[in-house]
């Protein structure tokens, strides 16, 4: 028996304050009429009209859609064949330095990881831009995708494999049509993982980036460091609301697929039991 | 072959765009400031081979080390960083133990939402979180108006540009990680214990402090270390909420390459910062390892 007492009630409330308060106060400063954050003068959208028409916020929205894309993608295919060598290849020389450097990029200092890459893209005369944020990113973020994935294929069995190769499947015949598909939720959610860390990422963005690529949240940094502005609460509202509606809708669509699984599975249990 | 390309094409990867940049910090920590394009010397001359690396070698050293002991600055920055890193997980813990405390209690079909509501701030961009305090903090701001509507306060207040806007900060944007294994510590936790123990003359006060927590302990650790690690190095936080008194490495760090322009310093902060990390994480290793064998 749980029992959920005033003291439970009170603190998921004050907790839940605490977590969303700051953001809600956000967004509704975004509909602030005034350019203080001290006066309420009324209800406006105009922040949202002057960002729309902010074209240096809008090149840097681009150039981070394209980056967190492409470092994304890039980011799940070697972090998932990471993670297959991890479970998978069994020995081979130098595993320890290659589990070593899977694992290290997740607790390394982004100010250490980004002065590091920096001093490389120098040092081999590479002309910082939009590639090399891609490099970089692609670098950290394929560790955590790696993360997730080799969680779920520690968990499914191996022998499901063993049979499609029994069957006269190629290993990459049996990789594609036997763990892909089972692999495939923990590959998306790498995959999402990977995209929102590159969106987010101001730090390694900035060693890494040239005059040429300025990234949003090297936009916001340099607009902020100087005080609030409302035409980055109506950016913050915007990005916030994009992050919510995703994950709610992600959530829905895994809950669904899961439910469906688990039919599947009974009705496979019922036919051959 | 199949198995080699899996192997070598991350393999590769990893080594060229972590290790190799890694080592190159190393070497320019141990190299000299110079007035020149890249600015430090010497530099590896690849076209003299074996001896251009004999040369090179011969010319490194820890002086860059020693500045760094001799210099205040920066040993007054290493430990700010660790005690700033310190007192905001045990702030972390102190607020988010309740929440996951409740969390465990709450009805079971009430915690994959409270889930989700605990993980969203996690997906939401941690520097629009960070700057969301601003505007809350500011000596005008939210916070003040709010207070002063009450009558509470009539002066403007002075939390902006201070250690303790940066340890809400910390707090607020590193609370899900405490959460998240508190409460997968607490959930598995077999409810007929309290009972029994409260059966046997407990009050629930002392059960919950002979019981829940030990219980919890696991969960308590890897909270800690999660939000201790990288609160360490951590450059947004104490740059937004903190003042110009605020030490943090990692703003030290990012100062020295991007307005000194003293690389081999600044390469040696990131050197001595690894070495002060390695501790903590290797403590975490092996906490995590202990708690997977005992789960067998």
């Amino acid at each position: 028996m749980r029992r959920f007492s005033w003291f439970n009630a009170t603190s998921l409330t004050l907790g839940f304050a605490f977590l969303y308060l700051p953001m809600v106060i956000l967004v509704i400063y975004s509909f602030n009429a005034s350019k203080l954050v001290t006066v309420w003068a009324g209800f406006s959208t105009k922040w949202y009209g002057e960002l729309l028409q902010n074209e240096d916020f809008l090149d840097a929205a681009w150039v981070t859609i394209r980056v967190a894309f492409f470092s994304s993608v890039l980011a799940t295919v070697l972090g998932t064949m990471a993670a297959t060598v991890l479970v998978r290849a069994g020995r081979f020389m130098g595993r320890g330095l290659f589990s070593g450097m899977i694992y290290a990029p997740l607790v390394m200092p982004e100010v250490i990881t980004g002065l590091s890459l920096l001093l490389l893209f120098i040092g081999i005369g590479l002309d910082r831009g939009v590639f090399t944020i891609v490099l970089a990113h692609t670098t950290f973020a394929m560790c955590y995708v790696s993360v997730v994935v080799s969680s779920r294929l520690v968990s499914f069995d191996k022998s499901l494999e063993e049979a499609a190769l029994d069957l006269g499947c190629t290993p990459f015949q049996a990789f594609r049509l036997v763990t892909l598909p089972i692999i495939a939720p923990a590959v998306i959610s790498g995959w999402l993982l990977a995209f929102t860390l590159s969106l987010d990422d101001l730090v390694i963005a900035s060693f890494t980036t040239g005059p040429s690529a300025t990234t949003l949240p090297i936009k916001i940094f340099s607009a902020v460091r100087l005080g609030v502005s409302p035409e980055i609460n109506a950016l913050s509202t915007i990005m916030i609301s994009v992050v919510t509606v995703g994950v709610i809708t992600a959530s829905i669509l895994s809950k669904r697929s899961a439910v469906a699984q688990q039919r599947d599975e009974q009705a496979a249990t019922q036919a051959t039991g | 072959m199949r198995r080699f390309t899996l192997i070598a094409v991350p393999y590769l990867w990893l080594l060229a765009l972590f290790l190799v940049p890694f080592l190159i910090v190393l070497k320019i920590s141990l190299s000299d400031y110079a007035l020149s394009i890249p600015p430090y010397a010497p530099t590896l001359d690849f076209s003299a081979g074996w001896q251009g690396i004999k040369d090179l070698m011969s010319k490194l050293d820890f002086e860059n080390y020693v500045f760094l002991t001799e210099d205040a600055l920066y040993w007054k920055a290493y430990l700010s960083s660790l005690k700033i890193a310190l007192i905001s997980t045990v702030l972390t813990l102190l607020v988010g133990y309740p929440i996951a405390y409740g969390m465990a209690r709450a009805a079971p079909e009430w915690r994959p939402t409270l889930l989700m509501l605990v993980i969203l701030p996690f997906w939401t961009s941690f520097l629009i979180r960070v700057y969301a305090w601003m505007g809350i903090l500011a000596s005008e701001g939210v916070l003040y108006q709010f207070l002063s509507f009450l009558g509470i306060v009539d002066e403007p207040l002075k939390i902006l540009s201070t250690n303790t806007a940066v340890y809400i900060g910390i707090v607020y944007t590193y609370l899900p990680f405490m959460i998240l294994p508190i409460y997968a510590a607490l959930e598995k936790m077999d409810d007929s214990l309290i009972e029994a123990a409260e059966d046997l003359g407990c009050s629930r006060m002392s059960a919950f402090w002979l019981i829940t927590i030990p219980l919890s302990k696991s969960g308590i650790i890897a909270g800690c270390f999660l939000v201790f690690i990288p609160t360490i190095g951590e450059f947004v936080i104490p740059s937004l909420l903190g003042g110009s008194d605020t030490l943090m490495i990692g703003k030290v760090l990012w100062e020295e390459f991007f307005s000194n322009r003293d690389w081999p310093v600044a390469s040696a902060v990131a050197i001595i910062l690894l070495l002060i990390l390695v501790i903590p994480i290797v403590l975490f290793q092996r906490n995590q390892q202990l708690q997977r064998e005992a789960e067998g």
